[in-house]
């Protein structure tokens, strides 16, 4: 049985394929000052994507009879529109294509998932490229970096519609009013610090696990020859468990990128609020 | 997957491509869509106009139908009504030429009569003078027994 023969192979092939494309910023030591490069060029790729689909659409968008990627992000738009709307109480140009571009972004980034698991990496090898994590999603980087940016737009937008008065008052006087002052502050902080973390570290980990189980049924026929019985059995295995997962991981990249966008609109709504 | 500069590089490509869609996509598409909705709701209130025309138009014409179908109810019923007059005076007339023949017939009727009688009893009297004449041998002077002739012949 090949799988009770390779361990170490298998142990092998799971660190490679969650191994990073990483370089080292010139003049720089310590792990902090890694790039992944892999994750950026990925990223960067479905926001052309989706930037020239976007455009593209935009640019020709007509009130006659429209064409069907039209309507498709016609339908996109209108829905979180209609969310924006009935979410976020009061107009701000921001929110909509904000929640749109987050959207289709993480959309975009997690459909990577559902390319089979070693066709870009056997490509990358080919092609002199050792490591290669072909989900931006599925690397805490990116969804952090995505979450650190709703972060910093949660403040921006409280300030904007507080003021800088009443946006650093209401730290110290909610939610139990100015005799609390530390303990508001203390709770504010850490309402603050948790919101990005759990944005974050839910969509990273529902990647992760995905990426990781599609790895996992990878690893079924990892070395197989077709000499072995086994083999036949396990590839039936293998294909019925690849077929179920990516059924069922289209459900999770859409309802992902939803969660992301749908709580998004709430804390910038949250934030525009008065408490 | 530790942390690392990585997260800065997509956070800012997130932020570059927000800005894009804000400024150069979303207002474009929202656009379009107002225009759309607009023009659909232009749409459907025409067809609704259009509705009730046509129910305007189906009213008008069923209208127009009731009101020839009465009058010719009402011209049908006028030339049975002359109709029945002239009928009417057709009878009369003829029951009325029918009596004033029968009162023609009836008045020949009765002065043929009177004729006849006028002529039996002139005949009469001659008869009768005949057989007084053959009774008493001789001839009667008409003349002279005029009355006594006359008186005869009033009593036939």
């Amino acid at each position: 049985m090949s799988s009770e023969t390779a361990p170490a192979n298998m142990t092998e092939y799971i660190k490679h394929h969650l191994h990073h494309l990483q370089v080292q910023v010139p003049g720089t030591e310590g792990q902090f000052w890694l790039l992944n490069i892999d994750s950026i060029i990925f990223k960067l790729l479905a926001c052309v994507l989706f930037v020239w689909v976007f455009l593209r659409v935009s640019r020709r968008a007509t009130a006659g009879v429209p064409g069907k990627l039209q309507c498709a992000i016609e339908m996109v738009v209108g829905f979180v529109d209609g969310m924006v709307r009935e979410t976020f109480h009061g107009r701000s140009k921001l929110i909509a294509p904000l929640s749109l571009t987050i959207f289709g972004l993480v959309f975009l980034m997690n459909f990577m998932d559902m390319l089979p698991v070693d066709w870009l990496p056997a490509a990358g090898a080919a092609a002199g490229v050792h490591y290669l994590r072909v989900v931006p999603t599925a690397d805490i980087n990116t969804t952090f970096g995505m979450s650190i940016a709703v972060f910093l737009l949660i403040q921006y937008v409280g300030i904007k519609h507080k003021g800088v008065g009443g946006f650093f008052k209401e730290w110290f006087t909610a939610p139990f009013g100015p005799v609390f002052a530390p303990f508001n502050l203390l709770l504010r902080l850490i309402e603050e610090a948790v919101r990005p973390l759990s944005l974050s570290l839910r969509l990273f980990g529902n990647m992760y696990a995905g990426e990781l189980i599609f790895i996992l049924i990878a690893v079924l026929t990892l070395g197989a020859s077709l000499e072995h019985f086994s083999t036949y059995l396990l590839g039936v295995g293998q294909f019925i468990a690849g077929f179920v997962w990516t059924a069922f991981h289209i459900l999770i990249i859409v309802l992902q990128a939803f969660i992301f966008m749908t709580l998004t609109i709430v804390y910038l709504s949250m934030a525009a609020e008065h408490h | 997957m530790n942390p690392n500069i990585t997260l800065v590089v997509q956070g800012l490509a997130f932020f570059a491509v927000a800005w894009i869609v804000m400024k150069y996509g979303w207002p474009h598409i929202i656009a379009a869509i107002e225009e759309r909705q607009a023009k659909i709701a232009e749409g459907l209130a025409a067809a609704d106009r259009a509705r009730q025309e046509l129910a305007d138009a189906d009213a008008r014409v069923a209208d127009e139908i009731r009101k020839a179908r009465s009058e010719a109810t009402a011209i049908i019923e006028k030339a049975t009504q002359q109709a029945n007059q002239l009928v009417e005076k057709a009878k009369t007339d003829a029951i009325v030429e029918g009596t004033k023949q029968k009162a023609i017939a009836a008045a020949e009727i009765e002065s043929m009569a009177h004729r006849a009688r006028e002529e039996l009893r002139g005949k009469v009297a001659a008869l009768a003078m005949a057989g007084a004449e053959k009774i008493l041998k001789r001839e009667i002077d008409a003349n002279a027994h005029k009355d006594l002739i006359d008186q005869l012949v009033s009593e036939i």
